[in-house]
């Protein structure tokens, strides 16, 4: 099996093997490979690599899947310009 | 600054439902719906529903969405937002939303989330390869665009979701090869799986996908047996030419505008992954934040439906300007719900539930 091609962030295009080497260096939970690695920070917002990364983290550390926490969520959930933010407030009551 | 009574997130089965609740109640309401048209799923499902009259049973689901909208046609304090994104979503119910390029602002008094789900992905070399897509990306090619993407496929996961988008496939012309399923059972309805074998559709049981095959698109997947512990059991490689895969391993609820205003959620394994938990009223740890459909626990559209009839009325409750039938509605649709889950595959769907309201009792 090659690591390097199994995809499990499609947005940041993280494989098995950058998520298998981070955990080796004691990397356990989502937030610290999303700082890391980008994961969940793309367009899709974790969806993709969300479960299969929670899954990979469990199987590593051996612990139920309900343990094993995602990342936080926050806004934005998209990409929005300054501009159009700017224009927003301009319309402001 | 954009002002409602309610504001749904999603236009899909239980967001329209809870949508005609509202409106029925007389409370200004605004559908935020990202896509252009409105429906969800509904708008590729091709097939007819299960049940009895009152959960559409009979109906297609394309046929499904149509109704669902002419219910909410005549309302004139509707507003329906299209091909526009949620951005943020903040505890004091302010909404940014992004229409058409367009920043804005709307501030609701109750909000429904009814986001529905994304679909789960599986890990496998060469997962990225073109023509390698999900049950959905499919359903919206063929059935709702009319493109065909490939001449043969190998679906993977023999859930209801799996099975009926094969025959689908079949229907349009691709020769569907095989379809391959990891656990030792069909995980969906028995008729949708005898109407693919009558076709002579091999459908087996305790195989997984180890690799895709291709240089700049899919040529071939390679299927191996596995134990009972999903190991590969070594020798049993076969390789099966095909130009298209598609993956159908379940769905995840879409959770995250509940996580992003500080609805708790907690991950159940019967309802999909992490959901918002609600109380029996539909409601989100964040008051007059509800929550319903797929979002809250993977089930078919008709349970969806149902929920979102119920979540609009209890809204309409919490914002003291009950429905005018509220009781006899409440009770006529959590009696349908209850029918719904009655059957076999209703069991994991009330284990989870049952998960559900403990982690709210402890949170």
């Amino acid at each position: 099996m090659d690591k390097s091609k199994i995809i499990l962030c499609r947005c940041e295009d993280i494989t098995l093997d950058d998520v298998h080497r981070l955990l080796d260096e004691g990397y356990t939970t989502f937030e610290d490979m999303k700082r890391l690695l980008r994961v969940g920070m793309g367009p899709c917002q974790a969806t993709t690599c969300g479960h299969l990364i929670q899954w990979q983290i469990a199987n590593y550390l051996n612990q139920p899947m309900e343990e094993i926490k995602i990342q936080k969520v926050r806004p934005l959930t998209t990409g929005v310009t300054l501009n159009q933010i700017v224009e927003g407030i301009k319309h402001e009551d | 600054m954009i002002y409602a009574d309610v504001l749904i997130v999603g236009g899909g089965p239980s967001g329209l439902t809870a949508a005609k609740m509202c409106c029925e109640a007389g409370l200004s309401t605004i559908i935020v719906e990202r896509s252009h048209i409105l429906g969800g799923q509904l708008t590729k499902q091709t097939h007819k529903f299960f049940g009895s009259k009152d959960q559409y049973a009979k109906m297609r689901g394309i046929d499904i969405a149509v109704k669902l909208q002419e219910d909410l046609a005549s309302f004139n304090t509707l507003t329906m937002m299209l091909e526009t994104t949620v951005v943020g979503l903040y505890e004091d119910k302010v909404v940014t939303i992004l229409q058409h390029n367009e920043y804005k602002k709307i501030k609701a008094k109750a909000i429904i989330l009814a986001t529905g789900a994304s679909e789960k992905f599986l890990a496998f070399e060469n997962n990225d390869l073109p023509q390698i897509v999900g049950a959905g990306a499919l359903q919206t090619l063929v059935n709702l665009y009319q493109v065909i993407p490939g001449k043969s496929m190998v679906m993977i996961g023999s859930g209801n979701i799996g099975l009926i988008v094969s025959y689908q496939m079949l229907q349009a012309g691709i020769e569907v090869k095989k379809v391959i399923e990891a656990t030792d059972r069909i995980g969906g309805y028995k008729v949708h799986a005898s109407k693919l074998k009558r076709l002579g559709v091999d459908i087996q049981t305790r195989k997984t996908i180890k690799r895709a095959i291709g240089k700049d698109q899919l040529e071939a997947v390679e299927i191996v047996r596995i134990d009972e512990n999903f190991q590969e059991i070594e020798g049993t490689s076969e390789i099966i030419e095909t130009d298209l895969l598609c993956v159908s391993v379940g769905l995840s609820p879409l959770h995250q505008l509940a996580s992003m205003m500080n609805c708790k959620t907690t991950y159940i394994s019967e309802l999909g992954g992490y959901v918002p938990l609600i109380d029996d009223h539909f409601q989100c740890s964040v008051p007059g934040v509800f929550a319903c459909g797929d979002m809250v626990g993977i089930e078919e559209a008709s349970s969806a439906m149902m929920e979102g009839y119920l979540a609009g009325l209890y809204t309409c409750n919490y914002l003291n300007q009950p429905h005018l039938e509220a009781e006899s509605l409440i009770s006529h649709y959590e009696n349908q719900l209850y029918e719904l889950r009655n059957g076999l595959f209703g069991r994991k769907t009330l284990r989870g539930i049952e998960k559900r309201k403990e982690n709210l009792i402890h949170a």
